[in-house]
């Protein structure tokens, strides 16, 4: 009955929504439906990865939670894929870069016994790391295609000049580094000021000690900077080359025809 | 000293769509060579199979008579310098937009010998490039090509975003410059007047296909065959 009830209230808040919605219908932004997409699917995956967190905390198997995690990484590396749109084999290059952020920040974590190697903490942990990967990952992703599409002059000029693909790319490869780091490095500098993160709210609405949950809350922003900064730079190295080939040369721009 | 440029049975395509197909021309040692032709003809294209930056899909381009499909093609472009339609300078400063090239080949070069030898005032090395009139960043990607000390130089329509009196004063350069270092030089361009001030030798490409080539001489007199006759009159 109190689950029935928590599920009641968390519908209520649909008013708000509501709001954005009669927002973009008031501004003809033409969001509508994407809201809706998304207000249906975040509360269809929530509750889902409830129940099956619910599970895995009861099998209080490791495997299990290592199997999961690289389902969202998975997941991760498909959605990621497809907001990059034009880079060669942008889906291997996406599972590798948020792979690699999510197995070396999680694992420095466990090495270190900075956290116990349970679900209870893996699961969120992982989530936050694959989550802010994927973003990241998505971001340099865009901006190294967009960059390289619009300054294939300066590319071939460098290129001309003797330069390796390495060496014409490194400006596009360091905007584009830049750009998608800089909203996390922003945030973490602001944390605590401007806005409580999510792990904080959350432990201090579930009752937890202010000083545990800061403790808990400065791991989380660590690790984040971590996994980003490694998720940007294995998206940008690993998709680079697929713009060059082997001997050089700037592949034709696929919108030649 | 420059070094003979020679293709042979060139083809490019990318996808379904072939750009050069089958094209045979040669760049002579230490003259200018202009490539002409209406526009998709493959001019670019052809320019930019010679220093490496696109890869022929059939044929060879030997330089001084080796195939360049073995050679590195980094040390190929240093041997083989390229300046394009628009300059696309890079660096803080002139000088370091000159020096590109030659620093990642960790070569020695003198920015102030080089603004001279293009014709600018050494001070204006240490400008910013994007503060230069389009003329002088033209120059100035002359100077970064020669910084490697090249012996062959491509020009893919240099002057094309000039106007009249500095494209003018750019043949003056490309003239000079020919002269003086004996560079072989193959310029693309458009203009039917600036190829009879600049070239000694011209090379007639059309929808990808060669259609001849000739001395300056031979290409403006009556006897240059039927299609170089049409491509005079602009009806090629």
């Amino acid at each position: 009955m109190e689950g029935l009830e928590t599920v009641l209230s968390a519908l209520l808040t649909l008013g708000l929504v509501a709001i954005a919605v009669a927002l973009s219908l008031y501004e003809r932004l033409d969001l509508e439906k994407d809201i809706g997409i998304a207000v249906v699917r975040s509360f269809v995956q929530l509750a889902a990865i409830g129940y099956a967190i619910n599970y895995i905390f009861a099998l209080e198997s490791l495997p299990a939670v290592v199997l999961l995690l690289a389902g969202m990484v998975g997941f991760a590396a498909w959605t990621s894929a497809r907001r990059a749109k034009g880079v060669p084999h942008a889906l291997p290059v996406a599972a590798g870069a948020i792979g690699a952020a999510a197995v070396a920040t999680l694992g420095a974590l466990l090495l270190l016994q900075v956290v116990p190697p349970t679900a209870q903490y893996l699961i969120p942990l992982g989530g936050m790391v694959i989550g802010n990967s994927m973003n990241t990952a998505s971001l340099t992703l865009a901006r190294v295609r967009d960059d390289v599409a619009e300054q294939r002059l300066k590319v071939e000029a460098a290129l001309a000049l003797g330069a390796t693909s390495r060496q014409a790319v490194s400006p596009i490869l360091k905007t584009a580094l830049r750009s998608a780091m800089i909203p996390l490095i922003d945030s973490t500098k602001t944390t605590g000021i401007i806005f409580l993160p999510g792990a904080m709210v959350g432990m201090i609405i579930a009752g937890a000690d202010p000083l545990e949950a800061a403790r808990l809350q400065i791991v989380v922003l660590y690790m984040l900077l971590g996994s980003v900064s490694i998720a940007a730079i294995l998206a940008g190295l690993f998709s680079y080359r697929s713009f060059f080939t082997p001997r050089h040369q700037l592949r034709p721009d696929s919108r030649e025809g | 000293m420059g070094l003979e440029v020679r293709v042979s049975g060139l083809w490019y395509a990318v996808g379904e769509v072939e750009i050069l197909k089958g094209v045979n021309a040669g760049f002579p040692e230490g003259e200018i060579t202009c490539v002409v032709g209406p526009s998709g003809a493959g001019k670019s294209t052809l320019l930019r199979a010679v220093n490496r930056l696109i890869e022929p899909t059939a044929g060879e381009v030997y330089l001084d008579g080796l195939p360049t499909s073995g050679m590195d093609p980094l040390l190929l472009r240093q041997r083989v310098g390229m300046v394009f339609q628009l300059p696309a300078l890079f660096g803080g400063s002139v000088e370091d937009a000159i020096l590109y090239g030659a620093r990642l080949a960790e070569k020695d070069s003198d920015a102030e010998r080089l603004l001279e030898m293009v014709g600018l005032d050494p001070p204006i090395g240490r400008k910013d490039p994007q503060t230069l009139s389009v003329g002088q960043q033209q120059r100035v990607s002359i100077a970064r090509a020669l910084a490697l000390e090249p012996e062959v130089l491509l020009l893919d329509e240099p002057t094309s975003a000039l106007d009249a009196a500095a494209r003018r004063r750019i043949e003056d350069l490309i003239r000079e410059l020919n002269a003086k270092l004996k560079l072989t030089i193959v310029l693309v361009s458009h203009a039917l007047d600036q190829v009879e001030r600049v070239a000694d030798h011209v090379v007639l490409l059309a929808a990808g296909g060669s259609e001849g080539e000739w001395s300056k001489e031979g290409f403006f007199s009556g006897a240059c065959g039927e299609r170089a006759r049409l491509f005079i009159s602009g009806r090629l």
